[in-house]
């Protein structure tokens, strides 16, 4: 029943999109300024009848109705209503109909948002969405469809992952989806530009908020799949250069320096074709991604059962879109003259965006070479965290000094009575970080310099927030936000990384470690029965010498029954100044357990940092139009 | 269109990528384990955990008349419990050779776990990214596999080495 009502509703989305095109074609042709009422019309139907389909799946899996596929593989009776509604994205079919809603939604609300702009511009756009839409509709019916049917039908599910069994979990694929989704509009809207020929300021106005939005959600996205990490997959870290933590990188280096390019071409006029390359670029980039872990080429903890032609389907896709980008690009290329003068905004936030290649390019080096070099000789290598701690870590020194001067210059050309305040805060931020270095440890002189620059930009933010309590530019705060938040986040991570203990080692109940300050008494284990797991507890008693502080941690083995998988909570003390974080796995044939203690300093405010840093990003969606 | 080098070069770059990818799809993935036995292990270089100058290949393998491939860690709890079996074994049967493949895993943590539990291992190699455990299809650990002087696998054991198992490597190698 939901099967034939999904179906059908893609098949409607499918003739709609195809009908978009056409009208716009014809629309196209006629001498008119405003775009025909039927193509609003059209598109909100299309709107409508996806969001219906999504609607059509969740309550497929609200219901449990094990007659589709998708739900029998992914759900089961016990799991908890919220898991229930988070499982419809938590598998490859069902986050592709995801994909085509925010497609879909997107494209509706561009062309809306959008009247003030050219007419051919807005239709160009509306037909590249739809190809877009085309693309991936054909996929979900041909090769993964969520409303595949299943006979005889089963009682029940398999269950879902219970690793993907978490909150954060559960809001992080539709935040990052939302951010790279997202993008495709903006794909769609400069493959417009470059055909209509409608560049320039007006061009950068009318893509700006979507550019802002699609930013928004991918630094939240990827913010919270790493607090994900953090708590659930019981390593103890936030980010490991993993393959696929990688590929959502590439996209937000490639936004990052679309977004500050972008008020270049606003304010000046220039670097249009910059701009059209990031935004074609950016969206490529996800298409990359999606290709990289969905047709198992990687392996990771993203992986999903991997199925090659499905692999083949979005290669031919994204061949597709790389070769109608580059020869659009290329057919409509106008050579530009740059003017810019060396101490002026615009050049700093040029020099924004050679880091960003620069990240870019050295994260796609060290993402693509194994692959490469597996497919070439067959050699299997793994580029890890050294690799990009080399040659990424010493070049966020210079950025972060230019993070704090760089808004500093006016536009065109400014003074030099910056340059006072700059050595005045550089040599606090040197007293600073010696009063760290002396008081609390030793580190290399690569930390030494990341702390210096990290507590100069941080300074140089708060001088900026006294600034504005003055003037009260609101147009600065946004940015201010974001940049303190960048500050604060790398020197979090130093203090972090300098001063985490880590221990490991084997207890039974009733025994005491002790490791530096710290008593540890493992006090006794409970078996606890859950709806969906049981869970064996074990009950520790942690005694802080220092301030005779005592705290209970009670880290946990849960046995999940569908699937059957084993999976290991870690127990954490979260504080201002410090997490208190401990694991435990079984010792089998013993009556021994392997504990893991950790004790790391700050780790509340990594995130707070980092959400600051989105935070900015939203507080500049609020801003009104001649605001910003 | 106007052709010049640098977008020959542009194109000829992005040709290239995609052939890779799509040749990278052809790449089997899936490490199979079942067909293992009675195949050929792949060639590979181990180095020695605590000496970076000292390594073996599978032409070192060839000399042995049994080699018993153990992949552990001292992060790894199962392999503390097979480990006994494996110290036996070393004692009981000097014609198996038992290589350790320290697998993800610390090299301090890895050395005081042998220093606890005992040395078994004429060899112990390290692999701290992983990645030569793929090469023998490794799923996940505890995992060992017996080859004889040909280099064909004579069995795999997925999971710790329990009484059972210990036996049945006895007698395959009698």
């Amino acid at each position: 029943m939901l099967s034939n009502i999904g179906i059908s509703l893609v098949v409607l989305i499918l003739i709609l999109s195809f009908s978009i095109i056409y009208t716009s074609c014809l629309d196209l042709k006629t001498p008119s300024r405003t775009i025909k009422k039927s193509i609003y019309k059209l598109s909100l139907f299309q709107t409508t009848f996806t969001i219906l389909s999504f609607f059509t799946l969740i309550i497929g899996f609200i219901s449990s109705d094990f007659s589709l596929i998708n739900v029998y593989e992914n759900s089961h009776t016990t799991k908890p209503f919220f898991y229930k509604i988070a499982g419809t994205w938590g598998n490859h079919e069902g986050s592709l109909l995801l994909w085509v809603n925010i497609l879909v939604i997107f494209s509706y609300l561009f062309l809306i948002f959008n009247y003030a702009h050219n007419k051919k511009f807005r239709l160009y756009t509306l037909i590249f969405q739809n190809i877009l839409i085309l693309g991936f509709l054909f996929f979900l019916l041909l090769n993964s469809n969520p409303f595949n049917s299943i006979y005889p039908i089963p009682l029940e599910g398999l269950g879902l992952n219970p690793i993907l069994q978490d909150p954060a979990l559960a809001i992080h694929p539709p935040l990052l989806y939302v951010g790279f989704v997202g993008c495709s509009i903006y794909f769609s809207a400069a493959m417009a530009s470059l055909l209509s020929g409608y560049g320039g300021k007006l061009f950068a106005q009318s893509i700006k908020t979507w550019v802002k939005i699609s930013w928004c959600f991918q630094t939240l996205g990827i913010i919270v799949g790493s607090i994900w990490a953090y708590y659930e997959l019981g390593w103890g870290g936030f980010w490991f250069w993993d393959p696929v933590e990688n590929a959502s990188l590439l996209p937000w280096f490639a936004i990052t320096a679309l977004m500050h390019s972008l008020i270049v071409l606003e304010k000046r006029e220039t670097l249009y074709h910059w701009v059209i390359i990031l935004c074609l670029s950016t969206f490529i980039l996800s298409v990359t991604g999606t290709f990289l872990v969905r047709s198992g080429i990687l392996n990771s903890v993203h992986t999903f059962a991997s199925d090659p032609s499905r692999g083949i389907y979005i290669l031919l896709f994204l061949s597709l879109m790389i070769f109608s980008a580059l020869i659009i690009f290329f057919l409509k290329h106008k050579k530009e003259t740059y003017n810019l003068n060396l101490k002026s905004r615009e050049t700093f936030i040029l020099t924004n965006n050679w880091f960003m290649t620069f990240f870019l390019v050295t994260v796609l080096i060290g993402m693509l070479y194994p692959i490469f070099l597996d497919v070439l000789t067959n050699v299997k290598i793994s580029v890890g965290p050294p690799f990009f701690n080399i040659v990424i870590i010493p070049l966020v020194v210079p950025l972060m000094f230019l993070m704090a001067i760089g808004p500093k210059f006016g536009w065109i050309k400014s003074k030099n009575k910056v340059l006072y305040k700059i050595l005045f805060l550089s040599l606090w931020a040197v007293i600073i970080n010696l009063v760290i270095f002396y008081f609390f440890g030793k580190y290399s002189l690569l930390s030494n310099l990341i702390f210096i620059a990290a507590i100069f930009l941080i300074l140089f933010s708060f001088l900026d927030i006294k600034n504005f309590i003055n003037n009260k530019n609101k147009a600065e705060l946004p940015r201010i936000i974001s940049h303190l938040g960048f500050g604060l986040l790398v020197f979090f991570i130093g203090i972090n990384h300098q001063f985490s203990i880590e221990e490991d080692f084997n207890l039974r109940v009733g025994e005491t470690k002790k490791i530096n300050n710290y008593k540890i008494n493992f006090e006794n284990i409970k078996i606890k029965e859950s709806k969906n797991y049981k869970a064996v507890i074990g009950n520790f008693k942690l005694t802080n010498f220092k301030n005779n502080l005592i705290q209970q941690l009670d880290p946990e083995i849960r046995i999940y029954s569908n699937p059957e998988t084993l999976t290991y909570e870690a127990a954490i003390k979260t504080k201002i100044t410090s997490d208190l974080y401990l694991t435990m796995s079984n010792v089998s044939r013993s009556d021994y357990y392997n504990i893991k203690f950790q004790n790391k300093p700050f780790m509340v405010w990594i995130w707070i940092s980092a959400l600051m840093i989105a935070l900015g990003g939203f507080m500049r969606l609020t801003l009104k139009k001649n605001e910003d | 269109m106007k052709i010049s080098i640098s977008k020959i070069i542009i194109f000829t770059f992005v040709i290239f990528f995609l052939l890779v990818f799509w040749r990278g799809l052809k790449i089997n993935n899936n490490y199979d384990t079942k067909n293992l036995i009675g195949k050929k292990i792949s060639k590979f270089q181990l180095i020695e955990i605590d000496n970076n100058n000292r390594y073996i290949s599978e032409e070192d393998l060839k000399q042995n008349k049994y080699t018993l491939i153990n992949f552990f860690a001292s992060w790894c709890a199962p392999c503390r419990s097979e480990h006994k079996y494996l110290v036996n074994l070393s004692k009981e049967k000097k014609e198996i050779k038992i290589i350790g493949i320290n697998f993800k895993d610390k090299k301090n943590n890895a050395i005081n776990f042998l220093k606890e539990l005992g040395n078994p291992y004429n060899f112990v190699g390290k692999d701290s990214e992983g990645k030569i455990s793929i090469l023998f299809g490794i799923y996940g650990i505890p995992e060992s596999i017996l080859v004889d002087n040909n280099l064909t696998v004579i069995k795999k054991i997925v999971g710790p080495i329990d009484q059972i198992q210990y036996d049945e490597i006895l007698k395959l190698t009698q």
